[in-house]
This record gives C-alpha cells, sequence and structure tokens, in this order.
C-alpha cells in the first residue's frame, strides 16, 4: 500500500507498561477502504496497539499519521477520537442511559448535533442494524450481542473515517456471534475502514483485506488472508496457525 | 408486584419485610414482635421508678402545651438543613472533583481538597460551630452576613461537606475505568465525561450513603442553637426550666424521628427504582 493513499499510517510504534514492552516499534500501514485484520496469541499487544491509536495509551516512541497528520501528545485528541471509533470487547456501554441516549450522546455533546438530527441519525442506525424496537431499552435488558450491536452503532454515530474492532465477540456467547460479525461484514462491504483484532480466523479469511499476525509486539508477518492462513512463511506463525487449528477455530 | 416477587436472592435488606414469605411468615413476624414489645413495655411500666419517670417525661398536659412552640421552632431546624443539604451537595461534588484531578500541575488542587476533608473530619463539630459563630462576625468583614444562623449553616455545610466529598469520591471510583475509556473513545472531554458518563452513575451508588449523612447533619442542625438561635432543642430547653418537667424533650425527639422516618422510605424507593430499571427482566 502506497503511503500517499494510506488513511492510518503506524511507525515504529513502541509502547511499555512498566518494565514490559507490549509493543517493540509497529509498522503498519492501511489504505482507504481496507479492512486489516490483526490476529496473534493473547498478549502479542493486539488490544494495546488499537488503544495507542485511538489515542487512550500514550505512546513511548514512534509515530501515527492519520491521513499524513501526525497525531500524538501535542494534537486534541478530542479531535483524534471523533475521526476513530474504537469498539471494545466488554462493550461497554453506559449502563444509566437507555440505548437511543448512549448513541446520542456524542453527536449532542461533542459535534453539537441538535437533539432532534441526532435521534433521527441514530434511530436510522438502530434499524438498519436490526435494533429499532430496543431503542428505548437500558443495555442491561439486552443480549451480549445486541449490546454490542448498539456499541458498534454508538461508535458509528460520529461517522468515523476509521473504526477500530477490538475482540468484539470474545465476551459473546457462541450462538451471538454469527449477529455481530454480519454486522461487521455489512460495514466492510460499506466501504468502512477497520482494523480489527479477532481471534475468528474464519471471519478473517473471509472479510479482511489483510491479515497481520502480531507476535511478541512485531508485526511478524502480513499478507493477503489466503497468503497467511495457507501458506505462511514464519515458522512463529505456523505454529500459532496449529494451535488455532488444534483448537477447532478454523 | 407482590410481596414475594420483590424479595428474589439479589435484593437483601433494604425492605424490613424483605425475607418474609407467604402469609404463615407474617404471623408468626407479627406475633413475635408483639410478644418482645410486650416485655419490654412490662420492664419498664413495672421498674420501680416509673411512676416518677412517667409523670417528668410523658406528661399528656404538658406535651399538649409545648409541642406547638416546639413545633414552631422546629421550622428553623428545618429551614437550616434544608438551605445546608442543597449547598453541601454542590460543595462536596466539587472537592470529589477537585481531589480526582490528574496530573501534576493540578496537585495543589489534590492537596487543597485533601487538606480540606483532613480538617474538618478531624474537628468535632460543636467546635466548628463555636468558632465560626464567635470569630468569623468578629472579623468584621464588610458584606459578609454576621448572623448566627449565617455562621451555624457555614459550619454544618463546611463539616459536612469533608464528609459527603469522601461518600462521593467512593462512589467515582466505583465506576469502572472502562466507562472513562469509553466515553473519552468517543470524543467527550475529560469534563463531559465526568458530567454525563461518571458521576451520574457515581451518585446512583451512593444515595443510601449519602442519606445516612444527611440524617446526622438534620440531628446537627439542633447544635447551631449553641450560638444563638432558637431551634427546636433550644425551645425545650426553655419549656423545660418552665415547667419543671422533661416531657417537651420527648416532642422534640418525637419531631426528629418523624422527619428521618419519610426520608429512610424515599431512599429504599430510590434505591429499589434504579435497580427496576436498570436490571429486571435482564438476561
Amino acid at each position: 500500500m502506497s503511503a500517499n493513499g494510506s488513511l492510518l499510517r503506524l511507525d515504529g510504534v513502541r509502547k511499555s507498561f512498566g518494565s514490559v514492552e507490549v509493543l517493540r516499534g509497529v509498522d503498519l500501514d492501511v489504505g482507504e477502504h481496507e479492512v486489516v485484520c490483526l490476529i496473534g496469541a493473547s498478549g502479542s499487544g493486539k488490544s494495546t496497539l488499537l488503544r495507542c491509536i485511538n489515542l487512550l495509551e500514550p505512546i513511548d516512541a514512534g509515530r501515527i499519521f492519520l491521513r499524513g497528520d501526525e497525531i500524538g501528545d501535542r494534537v486534541d485528541v478530542n479531535a483524534v477520537r471523533r475521526r476513530v471509533g474504537i469498539v471494545f470487547q466488554a462493550f461497554n456501554l453506559f449502563p444509566h442511559m437507555r440505548v437511543l441516549r448512549n448513541v446520542t450522546l456524542a453527536p449532542t455533546r461533542v459535534l453539537g448535533k441538535s437533539r432532534a438530527e441526532a435521534e433521527a441519525q441514530a434511530t436510522a442506525l438502530l434499524g438498519r442494524f436490526g435494533l429499532a424496537d430496543k431503542r428505548d431499552e437500558y443495555p442491561d435488558r439486552l443480549s451480549g450481542g445486541q449490546q454490542q450491536r448498539v456499541a458498534i452503532v454508538r461508535a458509528l454515530a460520529m461517522q468515523p473515517e476509521l473504526m477500530l474492532l477490538d475482540e468484539v465477540t470474545s465476551a459473546l456467547d457462541p450462538e451471538l456471534v454469527a449477529e455481530v460479525l454480519s454486522v461487521i461484514r455489512e460495514l466492510a462491504e460499506g466501504g468502512m475502514t477497520m482494523v480489527i483484532a479477532t481471534h475468528e480466523m474464519s471471519f478473517a479469511r473471509d472479510t479482511a483485506d489483510r491479515v497481520c499476525f502480531l507476535d511478541d509486539g512485531r508485526i511478524l508477518e502480513e499478507g493477503p488472508p489466503e497468503e497467511i492462513f495457507t501458506r505462511p512463511r514464519e515458522l512463529r506463525t505456523q505454529r500459532f496457525l496449529e494451535r488455532i487449528i488444534a483448537a477447532g477455530r478454523l | 408486584m407482590s410481596v414475594d416477587a420483590e424479595t428474589g436472592p439479589g435484593n437483601r435488606g433494604s425492605r424490613i419485610l424483605g425475607d418474609l414469605r407467604g402469609t404463615r411468615d407474617v404471623g408468626i413476624a407479627v406475633a413475635s414482635t408483639v410478644v418482645f414489645l410486650a416485655v419490654i413495655v412490662l420492664a419498664i411500666v413495672n421498674s420501680a421508678g416509673w411512676p416518677e419517670v412517667r409523670q417528668a417525661f410523658f406528661d399528656r398536659g404538658i406535651f399538649g402545651d409545648s409541642f406547638p412552640e416546639v413545633l414552631r421552632a422546629f421550622l428553623l431546624n428545618v429551614r437550616i438543613f434544608c438551605i445546608a443539604e442543597v449547598v453541601i451537595l454542590v460543595v462536596a461534588l466539587g472537592i470529589a472533583i477537585l481531589r480526582g484531578l490528574p496530573g501534576p500541575v493540578l496537585f495543589p488542587f489534590r492537596l487543597l481538597a485533601v487538606v480540606y476533608t483532613d480538617l474538618f473530619r478531624g474537628i468535632p463539630t460543636i467546635l466548628v460551630i463555636y468558632i465560626l459563630g464567635f470569630g468569623a462576625p468578629a472579623l468584621q468583614l464588610s458584606g459578609v452576613p454576621r448572623s448566627p444562623f449565617f455562621w451555624g449553616v457555614t459550619a454544618l455545610v463546611l463539616v459536612y461537606s469533608a464528609y459527603v466529598a469522601e461518600v462521593y469520591r467512593a462512589g467515582i471510583e466505583s465506576v469502572h475505568p472502562s466507562q472513562e475509556a469509553a466515553a473519552r473513545s468517543l470524543g467527550l472531554s475529560r469534563a463531559k465525561t465526568l458530567r454525563f458518563v461518571i458521576v451520574p452513575q457515581a451518585v446512583r451508588r451512593v444515595i443510601p450513603p449519602l442519606l445516612n449523612d444527611f440524617i446526622g447533619l438534620q440531628k446537627d442542625s439542633a447544635l447551631v442553637a449553641l450560638i444563638g438561635p432558637i431551634e427546636a432543642f433550644r425551645q425545650s430547653q426553655i419549656d423545660v426550666a418552665a415547667t419543671f418537667n422533661y416531657t417537651p424533650y420527648m416532642a422534640t425527639a418525637l419531631l426528629f424521628v418523624l422527619l428521618t422516618i419519610p426520608l429512610a422510605r424515599l431512599t429504599d424507593w430510590l434505591v429499589a427504582r434504579d435497580r427496576r430499571r436498570q436490571s429486571a427482566g435482564a438476561r
């Protein structure tokens, strides 16, 4: 992917928590409308990488560019976050607000939209993802799959240029995974640029334009899914995929 | 909703009748209570000194005479704690937020909040009332009221804000960090995150302990009498001195209790409503 067409570019990004270096120099280029899946063992740094892109974690070294503009400590972090949506493993919906208010909070309070406009937009989005009848419920009354779809809608309501999905199906009961994955597929088909940390290998194979294998804080291998999943070059990638296959996840 | 349906395993102790199921249990509870009370009443009524105590504390005629006066004076207590409670709710939240400010630049504010809470939780309320009630007017600051009522309320606000700030802080810290991450990730500033996401959840969680502090405050409104204002306790003292009978104290005690009970039931109701709203019918 050429640097010109890139929406997101990471350049030697490093991050430590105390004495533990979680990211050891990550380079990544994500083009417009591209769907990149991050795979790798737990603790390989996938979640940390996504949180760094959203500036939820300050990076220790390296540079991050969004459409060529460097983002980091000195910029308005809230302005960056308006452009980059993130969805978490544990949904993190606001439990004291109804679904509609969860979705309209940021558009009204950050973008300054009128309540009526934000609600109309939120209602349309909720309808698109089969949640129209849940608009006036509190999150605790929804299933995990419904909650995660609301969380995705909440991020979409900010009309982000880039979506980051952090193992969004890992906290779900198996029968609820499909409804969330189909939402993500729909987004991909609609041209949304996404970076997705996932353990769902068959989903990654079907949906990703590119798969990156994270190992020990670095991107060890990347390429089109058919290449990574059928003939991985690196020994560690092969081992990881063997374990996944043995666990029946591919 | 019937009593039975309300008392699931998750509904611990917020209702007096919480663990009673069916008419048989209620019947046993009533009988047990009647026997229990009867034993206590009989023990008191049959004690050697009861006739004198009854005359000194439970004189119906004196009660009837002093009750209207005490009630009128009690309105001053109501004014004291109503004003104080509203101010405390705001001041204490400010202190709790100051204490949670991040970063080295804001250290002085955090320090200020810590010193404040340590100081005013440490000094006995009665001393704060004396010091402010007699000291502050003596400063003769222009534009500052010199009435003992004003300084009495101020003293209560200072003392109770220190306690309530700690209650708020516990509530704020009990909201999971992932809530802040979610709000910040949507582009909300730190202040807006506090205002719309953190504080509303924190306040809901601390309503019971908050009410507990307010009951304490209602009772301590009687301490303001020490610097002059004639509230219910001082009025009953005057009546006691005039009649050589303690019954007016009982009238005052009754008024304070009557005020506490509805407040306690209100909290129970608020907590139950919140629980119903957010999690009844959950998966």
